[in-house]
């Protein structure tokens, strides 16, 4: 793990990335990632989160610069401006259910090609999808997903990058540590090692490429 | 009493003991307002908590404590918070006892349809399809009809959330079950008469030789 300012992180983001976002409605999203991604105008970013927020607010800023191309989500239905930019085909949508999504990335970071799922056999979400049936149930194949960035935010991070989260802001952060070739992180508070104990560490230092310092 | 606040009392009279329930947007999330406070229910809110309380005071909401709308709430002594991947290992797994969503329509098969309006709402099917299929109970709570159209229907026209059929739906006119793979009427909400049902009710109905009314 390297310690490194907002500016140079957001540096390595070459426009037209993937990148993978944490957060559950702006929940949990790395906040000073995305206000500097808008300030260095990075372009055509293919999006993965799973929601749009709303606007002014987490990736929402980034709907606000039209800033993304592709968006891979859950439900934009709160965000006008993404739904008007998916309705004028200004960025492509791939909407997918939650569960899906959650499980893809975390097949993605795991080594997996992908994951049977019984959510949306038979609906819209089947279409060109292969089925499989396992013991005479029907699942949906949905492969694996990766991006080369995730963008995390913390509650605690320690010098060495080990993270722990709070509440409810957890949410899609410690899969998507998983799931993306640079793992850039902000956390409320960072703090000496050993001030998050072993068994409260639920991202792992290893897993983390990059820690935003304060300030 | 208004429609909305019959379909959430009836509704809560589903709920058991020990009981892990999710409640969708809307309608469903009244549901929670009508448990009696000694059944120990947990409710589940699929961004990441098991235990969720009320909407905290003015001025007491923490910005890392939310619904699955990104609204403040309060967490239960008890409560237990996790990632996404165990949510919905959580609600597709049949861990989750009781889920309770909105409905655009339902059929006489017990499909439901609740997540878009092609060419008109494309919001997104979130969580939806995910509790759908995996929870153990699924009622839909919804009002009988929308302007005048039913929304009891002989087969969906609207895309299906799933494929598994819904155990319950309690509307503000009828309580109606599929266990029998058709569209039961099985209450009829208080002062209305299964004639009434049945004349705002497009999809065809099985009407048992006793049908009481809701018990509220």
């Amino acid at each position: 793990m390297k310690a490194v300012s907002v500016e140079e992180a957001i540096a390595m983001i070459p426009s037209g990335a993937s990148v993978m976002v944490g957060g559950f409605m702006g929940v949990g999203t790395p906040e000073r990632l995305l206000d500097e991604l808008v300030r260095q105008k990075k372009t055509g970013l293919s999006l993965i989160c799973n929601d749009a927020a709303v606007p002014g607010k987490g990736v929402g800023k980034l709907f606000d610069a039209a800033q993304v191309s592709r968006l891979t989500a859950t439900h934009i239905g709160l965000n006008p401006k993404a739904q008007q930019q998916m309705l004028t085909n200004a960025i492509a949508v791939d909407l997918i259910p939650q569960g899906t999504f959650v499980e893809r990335i975390r097949a993605g970071g795991c080594g997996l090609g992908g994951i049977l799922t019984p959510t949306g056999v038979g609906t819209l979400v089947a279409e060109g999808k292969r089925e499989i049936e396992v013991n005479g149930k029907p699942f949906l194949l949905e492969t694996a997903l990766r991006a080369q960035f995730a963008l995390v935010h913390a509650f605690l991070a320690d010098y060495l990058g080990n993270l722990a989260y709070a509440l409810t802001s957890r949410n899609f952060n410690p899969v998507m540590a998983m799931a993306a070739d640079t793992v850039i992180v902000t956390a409320e508070n960072i703090v000496p090692v050993g001030v998050i104990a072993p068994d409260h560490v639920v991202t792992p230092a290893p897993l983390v490429d990059y820690l935003i310092t304060n300030g | 009493m208004d429609p909305q606040t019959l379909i959430a009392r009836r509704v809560a009279k589903e709920l058991g003991s020990g009981d892990l329930v999710n409640l969708g947007i809307g309608i469903p999330t009244l549901v929670a307002n009508y448990v009696p406070a000694d059944l120990k229910v947990f409710f589940q809110s699929e961004n990441g908590l098991i235990g969720t309380g009320p909407i905290p005071e003015q001025g007491l909401a923490h910005p890392t404590l939310t619904d699955a709308g990104g609204r403040p709430i309060s967490a239960l002594p008890g409560a237990s918070t996790f990632d996404s991947a165990m949510s919905f290992g959580l609600i597709r797994g049949g861990h989750v006892d009781v889920t309770v969503l909105g409905g655009l329509q339902v059929d006489a098969y017990g499909h439901l349809a609740n997540w878009t309006i092609p060419g008109k709402m494309v919001p997104g099917m979130g969580g939806a399809m995910d509790l759908v299929s995996g929870a153990r109970r699924v009622i839909v709570a919804m009002q009988h009809a929308a302007k005048g159209k039913s929304k009891i229907v002989p087969k969906c026209t609207l895309p299906l959330t799933s494929v598994r059929p819904v155990n319950l739906v309690v509307t503000d006119m009828a309580v109606i079950g599929f266990a029998g793979g058709k569209a039961t009427l099985l209450e009829t909400a208080p002062g209305v008469t299964i004639g009434e049902v049945m004349a705002v009710t497009d999809a065809d109905l099985v009407i048992p030789d006793h049908v009481p009314e809701m018990m509220i």
